[in-house]
């Protein structure tokens, strides 16, 4: 094999654009996947204002229905797969090898991978939008909506595709962040000792890999019947469309977790600091989280109380969704428990963070009220349940994201934003939502139907739907705030130190930014909150308990290389992609991406190591 | 210090006023004559489950001013005050046990009505193993984007009566509807007397509900179903028995021959236009000799469309209004040998209104519901040379007319 010696070097681009293109630096790719995904927010957020303006009064005629249609759909597709999963990804990135003491990932060319391939699926997404109209069946894709006879475009397949190719993307770096959490722990970081926000990511990731393959399954039999004439869902010929619900929602519902325990773990790091407390039963939270992550395989079927199921399932769903209420509960109790007795500093992540309590709470409380079937049966695909997705969505997911941006925007990029205009952004936002959505709680026990692109005058819906549309406007603007407080910072901020919250867990024991290799030093960990404990000179009583292979092995520090072969792996999944959205000549631009993705493949194994020591040796 | 307390709590307190007012005043401006209103419940299941909705919502804003209160609570009173490190608490055991068992309590008592809510709603209770009831059966077959409603013919038990996108229930009865659906999946909902059951192909889906009172009910489908899903809608006429016996033999009948020439052109353009490729002007429909339902025409059957108190099941086709709100909703309107009067003797449905809203419609059928199949497939809307002159607008809606 030697003698077929590797003709490309590993790239070694220290800044510029191949700098980013080849880079396997778990923060960069973070950084990747960070602003990424928030391009992708807006977008989503812009088909959300197109939305709200066309609903601003009764019988408006600003958009068409079939663009309505279009613009909800890919705004729930966008906003869970483009927004806040990636978002979600951005701080695992950044943020796990920090506070689990490691250099990188586990795979660090798997990760930039991810990250391209995630790239990959949004593109994909989001082209639809110029290619003869984007998909129009919902985020949920509900056949026989979905089939060729009903959906001939192209704006489905798009969808199924991206989310296939998103699937890809989401499975490499679960299964990355998985090993990597397990095995590269520092020395002494036992379970018991990880950061609450690094225990949510591995529950989180747990349930990607459990659920994505579901929806796979799901979307292939889609394909299938779109383009070979199956009949797994066709009802002509006696598919059978609830199929598709029970698969859809045993992913949908485990998905509603994954993105709501990122966000969980995101506050439980912001509430301590701030609070110059620890986190207030730590097991008891730690243990909620795992029991929501397996108890939220048990309760699909509260997406389908309306389907005819029959009494007997329908209450058995009732009461497995009432009881996943009780950990979720003692997660939000135990946070109070945290900041009561503290010393709460109210800075813009605090005030996120304080924010998603209140705001999941709300979420919680109409959740309850639709997890009872006999009630959901007024609330089901109303605008009630809009209201209580986007409490829990928004005012959970997105305030915590939010406030994890501003929490670890020093430690990203070593400067401090502003923290008035933080501030601002926070209320701006914060009464935006809620003028927003909690008017939509009256529409839908009013009687006012989802997904519908316009209603009459008579209706008595008027009022709260200009309300919202107002408190849409409000939100926007804040996060133009946002965007300008952050890039201007970015650039201009002041230095902001290794620590400039007196935070409590590892990554703020390093320069901000970190250096490349993150830690010149392995850490040993010694405490829960070991940054903070080691701040405050506590004995160090506990003995240290073995951890993967982030032992110092006596070597200097060994780091992985950029690589050119991730990015094009994924371009062979793009092309390949599109070669299933369009299938001519025998799938023949699916067969050239499938080619240029196995030589991708192929020298990504074969791909030399310009390894420091290697050449020591080889001089020697 | 006690003063800051004083003025913290009186603060709270009307945070909490200002958050319960708002929430009530919200409750309030929804709740009247809104047509759609669930609280408004004017049926037994609609209103059992209104039931069951008011026993969580009170329960969860007692959580809701628990936990908020103590949030906003917290808020001032571990404001940072100085650099020190607080007292570093990291659990209670007997706290945390508390507020796991506190939920599990509150649970139960929105469990205990819910479950008996579903098994109350479940049409089961009304409907025998081999499909058969001693209440009214209606099938409802949803298609994009109309509502199909078919009768067993009380004259021929071999025989259902079709009705499109109005839907007529005897009052105080039970009446139970087996849902079905030819395209998508769609959803029947007449929030006042009912929450919604999908409308599945290939699925039996049952329900049921009741009427308590003469009325007209806004009814939408609630499950998304294409590009017109916002305009997918019907009424629901809740008549007393010997009315509802009386429109359902009107229904049954024939419809009279043309005696007008303009009528009968328009009857005779009604086939030469394509109209009755989909359109049925007669509202039998036979069952299979099993006793299956054979699917009928593919548009909505017109047989008595000029009796029908609204067009597209949106449209008024009277200006006088079904209820009159200000006597306590006494009923406007009755039922003569099927033929909607008003109690001066008058015909209930405007002739006027309802040919406007015919002629709107043939004109443009795309304008009010985008996507229809009328305006896709109909051979006078996608060819030009067959396109339908004024004139013969005003044949078609002059013989549409006389279908009363």
């Amino acid at each position: 094999m030697t003698t077929l010696a590797f003709p490309i070097p590993r790239p070694t681009h220290p800044t510029g654009i191949w700098n980013w293109i080849t880079t396997i630096d778990h923060k960069k790719i973070g950084i990747l996947y960070g602003v990424t995904a928030f391009i992708l927010f807006l977008s989503g957020g812009i088909e959300a204002l197109l939305m709200r303006i066309q609903l601003a009064g009764p019988n408006q005629d600003i958009v068409s229905a079939e663009v309505f249609n279009q613009l909800f759909t890919m705004h729930g597709t966008t906003m869970i797969f483009l927004a806040i999963m990636p978002l979600s990804a951005a701080f695992f990135n950044f943020v796990i090898p920090l506070q689990i003491g490691a250099r990188d990932v586990a795979f660090p060319r798997l990760n930039a991978f991810s990250f391209w391939t995630f790239l990959a699926g949004a593109i994909i997404l989001k082209i639809s939008w110029f290619t003869g109209g984007a998909t129009n069946a919902g985020w949920f894709g509900y056949a026989p909506l979905t089939s060729v006879q009903q959906n001939p475009g192209t704006g489905i397949d798009f969808w199924l595709v991206s989310l296939q190719v998103l699937g890809i993307a989401s499975l490499a770096a679960s299964f990355n962040f998985l090993v990597t959490i397990i095995n590269m722990r520092a020395p002494g970081m036992s379970f018991m000792r990880l950061p609450l926000f690094t225990w949510m990511t591995f529950i989180t990731n747990i349930l990607i890999v459990l659920a994505f393959p579901v929806i796979t399954v799901a979307l292939i039999e889609l394909y299938f019947d779109r383009s070979f004439g199956m009949n797994f869902f066709n009802t002509a010929r006696g598919g059978d469309p609830v199929l598709w619900q029970h698969l859809f929602w045993v992913f949908g519902h485990p998905e509603v977790y994954i993105l709501i325990l990122p966000a969980m773990g995101i506050v439980s790091e912001i509430l301590p600091t701030f609070s110059k407390k620890p986190l207030f039963g730590y097991p008891a939270i730690v243990l909620a989280g795992a029991i929501i992550a397996f108890m939220g395989w048990m309760v699909w079927s509260h997406h389908m109380f309306t389907v005819g199921l029959g009494p007997i399932p329908i209450t058995v769903f009732t009461i497995t969704t009432m009881a996943i209420a009780v950990p979720t509960g003692i997660k939000v109790f135990n946070w109070m428990g945290t900041m009561w007795g503290g010393q709460m500093d109210f800075r813009t992540p605090m005030l996120y963070a304080v924010g998603f309590v209140a705001m999941f709470t709300i979420g919680g409380i109409s959740g309850v009220m639709h997890s009872s079937a006999s009630s959901d049966a007024q609330q089901q695909d109303t605008y009630f349940i809009v209201a209580h997705i986007h409490y829990v969505l928004f005012g959970g997911a997105i305030f915590a994201i939010f406030g994890g941006i501003y929490y670890w925007f020093p430690k990203i990029t070593g400067r401090m934003y502003n923290e008035v205009l933080g501030k601002l952004n926070f209320w701006l936002v914060f009464a935006g939502f809620n003028i927003a959505f909690f008017p939509q709680h009256f529409l839908g026990l009013d009687g006012m139907p989802r997904r519908i692109y316009t209603y009459d005058a008579g209706m008595g819906w008027n009022l709260w739907n200009g309300v919202s549309t107002l408190g849409a406007i409000v939100m926007a603007v804040g996060v133009l705030v946002m965007i300008h407080n952050l890039a201007r910072s970015w650039r201009k901020g002041e230095l902001a130190g290794n620590d400039p919250w007196d935070a409590r867990t590892l990554e703020w024991s390093i320069p901000s930014p970190p250096p490349e290799y993150n830690f010149a030093e392995i850490p040993t960990v010694y405490d829960r909150d070991d940054w903070w404990a080691r701040k405050r000179r506590e004995v160090r009583r506990a003995v240290p308990v073995a951890g993967g292979s982030g032992y110092d092995e006596g070597h200097g520090i060994h780091l992985p290389q950029p690589s050119y072969w991730p990015i094009i792996v994924s371009i062979g999944i793009l092309i390949g992609g599109f070669g299933l959205v369009y299938p001519v000549g025998y799938y023949a631009i699916s067969i050239v991406g499938v080619l240029i993705g196995m030589i991708g493949v192929y020298s990504w194994s074969f791909e030399p190591v310009n390894d420091p020591e290697d050449a020591e040796q080889a001089a020697h | 210090m006690l003063k800051s307390a004083v003025s913290l709590k009186r603060l709270l307190s009307a945070a909490l006023l200002g958050a319960l007012a708002a929430l009530l005043t919200g409750c309030n401006v929804v709740t009247p004559d809104h047509s759609q209103s669930t609280f408004d419940t004017l049926g037994p299941v609609a209103e059992n489950q209104l039931f069951i909705f008011w026993v969580i919502f009170w329960a969860g804003l007692v959580v809701f001013i628990a936990v908020e209160g103590a949030l906003l609570y917290m808020v001032f009173k571990f404001k940072r005050r100085d650099d020190l490190d607080p007292k570093q608490t990291h659990g209670n055991t007997r706290i945390e046990i508390a507020w796991t068992i506190a939920p599990v309590i509150v649970l139960i008592v929105a469990a205990v009505p819910t479950i008996q809510g579903i098994f109350y709603a479940d049409a089961g209770r009304y409907v025998d193993n081999n499909g058969q009831s001693n209440e009214l059966l209606v099938d409802v077959i949803g298609h994009q984007w109309w509502f199909e409603f078919r009768y067993p013919n009380p004259n021929n038990p071999g025989e259902q009566i079709a009705v499109a996108n109005e839907l007529y229930v005897p009052v105080g009865e039970p009446v139970v509807f087996l849902l079905d659906s030819v395209d998508v999946i769609h959803s029947f909902w007449v929030p006042k007397l009912a929450g919604k059951v999908d409308m599945i192909p290939n699925n039996d889906n049952k329900m049921w509900f009741q009427a308590y009172a003469p009325g007209e009910f806004f009814g939408q489908c609630a499950e998304f179903c294409g590009v017109s899903h916002a305009n997918m809608r019907f009424k629901v006429v809740a008549v007393p028995r010997p009315e509802f016996d009386a429109w359902l033999q009107h229904q049954a009948s024939a419809a009279p021959l043309p005696s007008d020439p303009l009528v009968a052109e328009g009857k005779e353009l009604f086939r030469d236009a394509g109209c009755s490729g989909c359109h049925a002007e007669s509202s039998i429909i036979k069952l299979r000799p099993d006793g299956g339902r054979i699917p009928g025409r593919t548009g909505p059957n017109l047989t008595h469309i000029a009796s029908r108190l609204n067009h597209l099941g949106v449209y008024r086709n009277s200006d006088v209004p079904f209820e009159d709100h200000a006597n306590g909703g006494r009923q406007l309107y009755v039922n003569v040998d099927g033929i909607p009067q008003r109690l001066d003797g008058q015909p209930f449905v405007s002739e006027a209104m309802l040919q406007n809203n015919l002629k709107t419609w043939i004109s443009d059928p795309e304008a009010l519901k985008p996507g229809n199949l009328m305006a896709r497939d109909g051979e006078p809307y996608i060819d030009p040379a067959n396109e339908l002159t004024e004139r013969e607008i005003d044949a078609l809606v002059a013989y549409l007319l006389t279908l009363k």
